[in-house]
């Protein structure tokens, strides 16, 4: 009976293949761009991970100075001799070759085993490895992109598959030259056996705190909020797929209640044809789903090596730019696949096993179920509204600011039938002319079958207005703040201390102003953060991006009684304008708060001499420099000092990078919003190409009235534009809302800063076209279909055999 | 001549091969004349009937209407020809569903240019619809359905009325009263007639018939 019966309903498919294939190709798609997310995830999690335990810093207890980034190796020679396992770590950055890299410096024979690090060393040699110039070792792929000189001190560079990528593990002696911080480490790590009987580690080193392993690292914690965004999208894009999977389900369950009912009527129970139902779908999720799989595994191919470019210039967390294929991501894209699959037909599974066995067996158009759901819809809608009201006002924390944007695209979703069909109903009172009021009329009857395709349409439009509106003003913001804190024409380092303080000398008699630029790492409101030195000078106090300040903030910071912070720590610690900030050697009031995009970390600046005097003895290698010919300056430098490009850089290069950073880091949001688009397509695709059984009826009888095939073609692609410039309208206000609930919601939850909202009404025209294109490529094949219509199909609607 | 059917042959292609469905049919009907096609089911009656409106291309022979042959028309002119000089009523009704029954009658003569309002209200009382205008196709029965189509056919004042079995969904009492009030509506309108139908008794209630048997008039 089972089989006769699953005959008889995947007989269907067989006569409509067209149907079958938009099924599965919704599935497809939204199975690939969940997976594909997933597996970009993965990935970067698998990395940091690899990081963390290569750093040893998810297993062993360590000692970190309180207060500080790093403290004298005394304490470790201290410890040492006192019996304590303990093994110094160095750990800082760098810019060489055009990559940001991070030092660690280590000492190979008394790293705990279970730090990895000294089997790392050990591959070539103790000797080479901590005898000057030393040896360096990376990953293959970082290490294939170095070359020697461009590392201080010139090491030697070697392959290692067990380093991170963008990580370079060095003797602590090495490190200690490479970074400039002679006998200085960050942290001592802890053997897992600490011998019984130790004297007191406090009384030894007073200056440190013991901290417990950390995990999965701070990468990971950072990097949490970016790939929770990731995550959304990718959930935002399934949604829209899943759209096509329930249009597609619930009208090919309605073309076939017939053969339901006629099951039914031969004896086959309710219960059991619904079993067969989901057998059907469950068939499908799995075929859609792995197919969807191995596409989403291409899509996190094609858009990794931009997620590592958006990793790394936001965080500086290396990930590699390929893929490899996890079982927890195949596993989880199946699942969701079927989840999903079965959530989509759900609906239409619970009608059939309640189906009465004469029920009419004449398909029932959408617009007839639905004309009821309609009030339900608005309340539904409306009462998201205000959900998402209460999160934007009480919410607090990215998981907040995500739900408050899940409300309002449903929200406006559920929305969307009810407007088109008061805008509908009020064109219907004003259009005169009989072909003008059919077209409405008949527009009227297809909202309901088109309304799940359009709501994916309008996701993926607001999607589009709402990210690219985040990312412009992000831009335009982020060019403003760019000229205002790159205010200098020139930008110069030296390799050395000595360097340094000729290169003070030489350009002051050459440049209006020289202003050094210092910075010392520090543990800010208990994070690791930066804090610089700056000169007063006016070239920082007219152009400097405050947000905001005390009257008197540069006399302030410059007399030492006063500190800048920038937003990300202003936010974080919840600061007010003359808090306190614990600093090294002593707390200051927050004078100042400034703009600072693109680093996640907490900076404060202090006045140059302040600086001078709780950092004692940190070197004036770097130097801002004011001067009206800043390629002459550049070239005597470069000639007098043989300084490397990278090292004298001009304010326009430096914009030229920073911008291109920028758009790189964007360039994967923008190939996510194209694929939603895309899906958004081939929903209205799906629903036309079903709906386009159902049509004949509604059209055989205009066109037996005396309208050609090529007319009734015509207005129904003008039908489609229609429906879809009514959408994208619709879309606008949604997305610009959701660019505010980014904007000030998520990205100062995420990244803390907060971004001001500008409009760009070019951009909107540019997407206007683009949603009708989206629509006239959907529409192309169905509305060919009916230009093309065979007379004798037409006629069948009028013959008895129908 | 109204209706001048000259040789008229048609041909489908199946998958056993070509079916002649018409084989050289010829007949004429002159304006207030009507004729019923009668024969077997498969005979070609139909098809006839969408040859003569145009619906549907024929091999050879010829249909003139008002002296036009269709034979050398373009789609767009069958088209134009249906609107202004051709009235359809078929046996599923047909209406357009996002129509209200007054939209739907007035749409043909709307499509012409020749919307009558007055005609219509007419049309509507004579078939007893005065108080289904408003009434969506889907809330109304098959026997007021079929009246609708009746009054959207004759409300452009067509030359020549087509009919395919207008009756053969609906019971016998709402059938004959469907039938008075096309001939009467046909009558008033001084239009010509061809129906199809498979029941001899409302055959004969028309001036004249032609019966089909095999592509052929028999």
């Amino acid at each position: 009976m089972m089989r006769a019966g699953m005959a008889a309903i995947l007989s269907h498919w067989r006569r409509h293949p067209v149907q079958l294939a938009m099924l599965l190709a919704g599935l497809m798609l939204a199975t690939a761009l969940w997976t594909g997310v997933q597996a970009i995830n993965a990935e970067a999690r698998a990395s940091y991970a690899r990081a963390a335990a290569v750093l040893g810093q998810d297993r062993l207890e360590r000692f970190v100075a309180e207060g500080a980034a790093r403290f004298d190796q005394a304490a470790h020679v201290a410890l040492r001799r006192a019996g304590w396992p303990v093994s110094p770590v160095l750990e800082g950055r760098i810019r060489a070759g055009g990559l940001r890299l991070t030092v660690l410096g280590v000492d190979p024979l008394t790293a705990p085993p279970q730090s990895g690090l000294a089997g790392l060393a050990a591959q070539g040699g103790f000797l080479r490895f901590i005898t000057p110039p030393g040896e360096v070792l990376a990953h293959p792929v970082t290490a294939a992109r170095l070359t020697e000189a461009a590392l201080p001190g010139g090491p030697a560079i070697r392959a290692a598959e067990g380093v991170p990528e963008g990580t370079l593990i060095a003797d602590i002696g090495i490190a200690q030259a490479m970074l400039d911080a002679p006998g200085q480490v960050s942290r001592l790590l802890i053997a897992a056996e600490v011998p019984a009987g130790l004297p007191d580690w406090r009384e030894i080193a007073p200056g440190l705190v013991r901290e417990a392993p950390e995990g999965a690292g701070d990468l990971a914690r950072l990097t949490d909020s970016f790939h929770l965004n990731l995550t959304a999208f990718g959930l935002l894009a399934f949604a829209v797929g899943l759209f096509i999977v329930h249009a597609a389900v619930g009208l090919a369950f309605e073309e076939r209640r017939g053969t339901f009912r006629t099951l039914r009527a031969l004896g086959l129970p309710g219960g059991r044809l619904a079993a067969l139902l989901a057998g059907e779908l469950l068939l499908f999720a799995v075929v859609a789903g792995g197919a969807g799989v191995v596409l989403g595994w291409l899509i996190a191919a094609a858009l990794l090596p931009d997620v590592a470019a958006t990793l790394s210039g936001l965080y500086g967390a290396a990930v590699p730019g390929s893929v490899a294929l996890r079982a927890e991501w195949v596993a989880a894209g199946l699942a969701i696949a079927v989840a999903g699959t079965l959530a989509a037909g759900a609906q239409a599974l619970w009608r059939i096993a309640r189906l009465p066995v004469l029920a009419p067996a004449r398909p029932r158009a959408w617009a007839m179920a639905a004309a009821g759901g309609l009030r339900a819809q608005a309340a539904a809608a409306g009462a998201l509204a205000v959900a998402a009201g209460a999160l934007a006002v009480r919410g607090d924390g990215v998981v907040a600011g995500f739900a408050l944007i899940g409300c309002l695209l449903l929200a406006a979703a559920l929305a969307l039938p009810v407007a088109l069909h008061l805008a509908l109903r009020a064109a219907a009172a004003r259009v005169r002319g009989v072909l003008a009021e059919w077209f409405v009329a008949d527009t009227r009857q297809q909202v309901p079958g088109l309304s799940l395709s359009l709501m994916a349409l309008m996701l993926a439009l607001a999607a589009n207005v709402g990210v690219a509106t985040m990312v412009a003003s992000f831009r335009a913001t982020f060019t403003g703040w760019l000229d205002q804190r790159l205010a200098a024409e020139l930008y110069v380092t030296a390799r050395s201390p000595d360097e340094g303080a000729r290169l003070a000398s030489f350009l002051a008699a050459r440049a209006e102003a020289v202003l050094p630029i210092v910075s010392a790492e520090a543990v800010l409101d208990d994070a690791p953060g930066q804090v610089f030195g700056m000169a007063d000078h006016a070239t920082f106090r007219d152009a400097w991006p405050l947000i905001a300040a005390a009257p008197d903030v540069w006399d302030r910071v410059a007399a030492g009684t006063g500190v800048l912070v920038n937003e990300q720590l202003w936010r974080r610690a919840g600061l007010r304008l003359g808090d306190p900030l614990p600093l090294p050697g002593g707390a200051l009031p927050v004078a100042g708060v400034y703009s600072d995009y693109g680093n996640p970390a907490g900076q404060a600046i202090l006045g140059l001499a302040d600086f001078d005097r709780r950092f004692p003895g940190l070197p004036h290698q770097a130097f801002a420099v004011r001067t009206a010919d800043p390629a002459g300056v550049a070239e005597a430098v470069t000639a007098a000092f043989d300084l490397p490009p990278d090292r004298v850089l001009d304010q326009a290069a430096v914009k030229r990078f920073s911008l291109a950073v920028f758009e790189r880091t964007f360039a994967v949001t923008g190939a996510l919003n194209l694929l939603t688009l895309g899906v958004a397509a081939v929903a209205l695709l799906a629903s036309m190409v079903t709906l386009g059984a159902m049509r004949l009826p509604q059209l055989a009888p205009v066109w037996a009235a005396g309208l050609t095939r090529g007319r009734l073609a015509a207005l129904e692609m003008a039908r489609t534009l229609m429906l879809a410039a009514l959408t994208a309208v619709l879309a606008l206000p949604v997305g610009l809302a959701l660019a505010w609930v980014l904007l000030a919601v998520v990205n100062v939850q995420a990244f803390g800063w907060r971004l001001p909202l500008h409009l760009f009404p070019g951009d909107w025209a540019v997407l206007f076209a683009a949603a009708l294109a989206a629509a006239a490529l959907a529409a192309a094949l169905p509305v060919r279909r009916i230009a093309r219509l065979a007379p004798a199909d037409l006629l069948r609607v009028f013959a008895h055999e129908r | 001549m109204l209706l001048d059917v000259d040789g008229l042959t048609k041909t489908f292609a199946t998958a056993e091969g070509p079916v002649a469905v018409l084989r050289g049919v010829s007949f004429a009907l002159d304006a207030g004349q009507s004729l019923a096609l009668t024969g077997e089911s498969g005979s070609g009656k139909s098809t006839l009937l969408h040859c003569v409106a145009g619906l549907e291309p024929f091999d050879g022979g010829a249909v003139r209407i008002g002296g036009a042959d269709l034979a050398g028309m373009g789609e767009a002119a069958r088209a134009a020809l249906r609107r202004r000089t051709v009235g359809l009523v078929f046996q599923q009704f047909n209406l357009i569903p996002s129509l209200t029954a007054g939209a739907n009658l007035a749409f043909q003569a709307r499509l012409a240019g020749r919307h009558d309002p007055a005609f219509c209200a007419h049309l509507a009382a004579r078939l007893g619809l005065s108080g289904l205008l408003d009434r969506y196709p889907e809330q109304l029965s098959g026997g007021q359905q079929q009246r609708v189509a009746i009054g959207r056919a004759l409300a452009a004042r067509p030359a020549l009325l087509l009919a395919d079995e207008p009756t053969g969904n609906l019971d016998e009492t709402t059938g004959d009263a469907v039938m008075d009030l096309l001939l009467d509506g046909v009558a008033e309108a001084g239009a010509a007639l061809l129906m199809v139908t498979h029941s001899m008794r409302l055959a004969a209630r028309l001036g004249g018939r032609l019966h089909l048997a095999q592509g052929r008039i028999a």
